[in-house]
């Protein structure tokens, strides 16, 4: 999109960020990274690496887990994001699918995408109804279980629902955190196709996956995190080809596993 | 059957009155996972306000500036004292021993003003009552029910209808993930507060109005018999609050109503009902009538 503003083309940055968990426990350590404006970046990694870390301290809910970000900044466009609460990000377009799906089991599912507005206060009634048709046409399953509470959907759909809670704010960057954890092969891959979707509708997206076949198939770029510090970074394309993620995360037959 | 219709008017008055306090322990519960035990002080501090400011404001009046003033109070107390530092769900448990310390300065210090008065509220039933064929009740009795049917059915809207109702399930349910979606959890837990402040002064006014002889420094302790009401109901369940809250009322007039045929049971069982209604419904369902959550997959 050449000719329109920077400010109004924003992408996130992470640089140098060192964040610790109750004030001892080092979990990242000079981290970098760029996801620009309509990307899709993956961040790989294995358990513990820090990647959920990351996302919190973008997402802004480290306090809740006794974290602080003790060097480095987050920032979206010109908003600092590091040391906010997580309205901030929200308002600012960037909003966070939690691993493991957290949906609102007792809520009906028309309930948890109410709550994916919560953030941006007021809104019109149009602009509310316009988002909700947009997350019922990506998945028309939720339309037809509006009123069904959250818990009583599969885990399939509930990935969905948590990503369609996400979007009711009408975020510019999407947080995903290993939307493929626990899930069968076919609903990964609907997931994958789901992901490509929101991206081609003009939403960025910061990819977390141990399921780095997965990842590096839909990602521009990619990172790996390594025991809190960026180990690996380049296009997607070139990672997949290299020697130590084939090895550390995509077995020697990667390529099928690509195709999953 | 006079008698028995007699106890059931006196049992859903009472219940309903309950019913505004229990749902005050239940929004707090809900929002904050506190244990509010400051929560009668919180009603003595009500029905305070309404006693001393009758005279000049009219009851009406009064009675407003001592709703808006007990919310001030509850919501303040959450912000200032309970709110600081640590959000880790865990510190729900300090939390709830500081708001015994609450209740200790708050209830010394209006036991010092109150001292052994009984105070009037000024209220516009005084001691009418109504004849429905062949009971007679007291209209401060039917107001209780009227009054109180009302705003339960007022926070029952809130809960399902507005942001803030949306929030608070949300987050009861996952404070993270709420907070995620870009809930305002501390804005949230002190409207829930604010709110239980409210019913419980509203409460205070029908607890010192007839047949009781009027405000005394011991109403407080009338939360002590919501408070099983609540557990029965789940703790979580505002429904659940409201029929514990019947359930405790009801028995409480039935055992009073019948206590010579209750003799067996010794003097004043009225009084122990609440707790034995309690222990028998925990002993059957020990998550309370409404507290098991419907069928969730994992």
């Amino acid at each position: 999109m050449p000719g329109v503003p920077p400010q109004e083309r924003p992408a996130l940055h992470v640089e140098g960020l060192d964040v610790t968990y109750g004030r001892a426990l080092s979990a990242l350590r000079s981290v970098s990274l760029t996801v620009p404006h309509g990307a899709v970046v993956a961040l790989l990694g294995a358990n513990g690496a820090g990647k959920s870390t990351l996302l919190r301290a973008v997402s802004g809910t480290l306090r809740l887990h006794r974290g602080t970000v003790t060097a480095g900044l987050v920032r979206y466009g010109d908003t600092v994001l590091d040391g906010r609460d997580p309205v901030a990000a929200v308002r600012a377009g960037v909003v966070q699918v939690p691993e493991g799906r957290r949906v609102f089991a007792g809520l009906t599912v028309e309930e948890n995408l109410r709550t994916g507005g919560l953030g941006l206060g007021r809104r019109a009634p149009e602009q509310v109804r316009e988002a909700r048709d947009r997350v019922y046409t990506l998945f028309p399953v939720l339309a037809e279980r509006g009123r069904q509470a959250a818990g009583l959907l599969s885990g399939g759909e509930q990935q969905m629902l948590a990503i369609g809670r996400a979007l009711m704010a009408a975020p510019r960057l999407l947080l995903l955190d290993e939307p493929s954890l626990g899930l069968a092969p076919r609903m990964v891959f609907r997931i994958a196709e789901v992901i490509r979707e929101i991206n081609a509708q003009g939403t960025a997206v910061l990819l977390v996956e141990q399921n780095a076949g997965m990842a590096l198939s839909l990602a521009d770029h990619a990172y790996v995190l390594e025991v809190g510090e960026v180990r690996l970074s380049g296009p997607a394309d070139d990672l997949a080809r290299t020697d130590a993620v084939r090895r550390l995360y995509l077995g020697d037959d990667a390529g099928d596993q690509g195709a999953a | 059957m006079t008698a028995f219709l007699d106890s059931i008017l006196t049992g859903l008055a009472l219940g309903a009155v309950y019913a505004l306090v229990a749902l005050g322990f239940v929004v707090i519960f809900k929002a904050s996972g506190v244990l509010n035990f400051a929560h009668g002080s919180l009603l003595l501090f009500g029905g305070y306000l309404v006693a001393v400011l009758h005279d000049d404001l009219g009851f009406a009046g009064a009675l407003a500036v001592a709703v808006l003033a007990t919310a001030a109070l509850a919501g303040a107390l959450d912000r200032l004292l309970l709110q600081r530092g640590d959000p880790d769900p865990q510190a729900a448990h300090v939390q709830t021993i500081v708001t015994i310390g609450v209740d200790i300065v708050l209830l010394t210090d209006l036991s010092r003003r109150i001292g052994g008065d009984l105070l009037t509220l000024g209220d516009p039933w005084g001691d009418s009552v109504t004849r429905l064929g062949s009971v007679t009740v007291a209209d401060s009795r039917l107001a209780a029910i009227a009054v109180s049917a009302l705003a339960i059915g007022a926070v029952f809207a809130l809960f399902r209808h507005t942001s803030w109702g949306l929030s608070l399930r949300a987050a009861a349910e996952d404070t993270e993930a709420a907070a995620l979606m870009g809930v305002r959890l501390s804005r949230v837990r002190m409207l829930a507060w604010c709110l239980a402040g409210a019913l419980a002064a509203l409460a205070a006014v029908f607890l010192a109005a007839f047949p009781a002889p009027g405000l005394e420094r011991t109403t407080g302790q009338i939360a002590l018999k919501a408070f099983p009401a609540a557990i029965l109901g789940g703790l979580t369940s505002p429904p659940g609050a409201l029929a514990g809250s019947l359930l405790i009322g009801l028995t409480e007039a039935l055992a009073a109503g019948y206590q010579s045929e209750l003799h067996v049971l010794g003097e004043g069982f009225g009084d122990v009902a609440p707790y034995a209604v309690m222990v028998a419904v925990l002993l059957v369902r020990p998550t309370g009538l409404f507290g098991a959550k419907g069928a969730a997959r994992v």
